[in-house]
């Protein structure tokens, strides 16, 4: 998908491996979820957008679980602060009682696309 | 299956196939531990090359396999990371110190003959 929206490499494989970390934790933390992706558009960019959700135990503390020494039962970090690198945009919401929420974005700018383009165009 | 493993002289070659389930590491570590005791083994190359996402879990899974295997006596090595996994570890900033690596099989033999010319039988 990735692909399609015209990202390049590594970008794909970025997204791949934060999407990989976020549905671990999802089935380590809360047995099951949702992964939604999302193609959205801005006006000088294109983006892929991933929205995670599962009705698990809730992070209690959120500003730790995005801190590097942060680890959640069996020692097993939670991987969070390392998909959050991996994306442009992060964002993550919890509770307790209701679950939690990671929406994370890549972007593409357009202008940079159509450069890619043309370097393509000038080979061919 | 998952992992295909052979015997190169006193050497195993380990080539994971497909993404492992958590079962398949487990049972791949229990394997590689045992066949070095099995055959001698002095050194074992791991190709991850069909591996497209190198994420916490499956570095957290290497690492383990390098230690316990490195318990029996024998050194891993490391082959097929992708420049854009490399690249996407790398970012998310994995713990990567126990990994030892190199480009390619040719590589990898060299650096275990190496290795387990320094091994004068103390074993480290």
């Amino acid at each position: 998908m990735a692909e399609r929206l015209g990202f390049l490499r590594p970008d794909p494989t970025l997204i791949a491996t934060a999407i990989s970390e976020i549905a671990r934790n999802i089935v380590v933390h809360a047995g099951r979820g949702e992964i939604v992706l999302e193609a959205v558009q801005e006006r000088d960019r294109d983006g892929l957008r991933v929205v995670a959700t599962d009705a698990g135990p809730g992070i209690s503390d959120v500003p730790a679980a995005l801190r590097d020494d942060y680890s959640a039962r069996d020692g097993l970090g939670l991987g969070l602060p390392g998909a959050r690198r991996l994306m442009d945009d992060f964002r993550l919401e919890s509770d307790t009682a209701t679950g939690t929420t990671v929406t994370m974005t890549k972007w593409r700018y357009r202008d940079e696309l159509a450069l890619a383009r043309a370097r393509r165009r000038h080979r061919d | 299956m998952a992992v295909a493993i052979l015997k190169q002289a006193d050497y195993l070659i380990a080539s994971i196939q497909s993404d492992l389930s958590d079962t398949e590491v487990e049972e791949l570590r229990d394997e590689l531990t045992e066949l070095v005791g099995v055959h001698r083994i002095r050194g074992i190359v791991i190709d991850v090359a069909a591996l497209d996402v190198i994420d916490s879990f499956v570095t957290r899974a290497l690492c383990a396999i390098v230690l316990s295997v490195r318990l029996r006596g024998a050194h891993t090595v490391i082959v097929g990371i992708s420049p854009d996994v490399a690249i996407a570890m790398v970012q998310f900033r994995l713990n990567l110190e126990p990994l030892r690596v190199a480009l390619d099989l040719d590589e990898a033999t060299a650096l275990l003959d190496g290795l387990t010319r320094g091994d004068h039988g103390d074993g480290r």
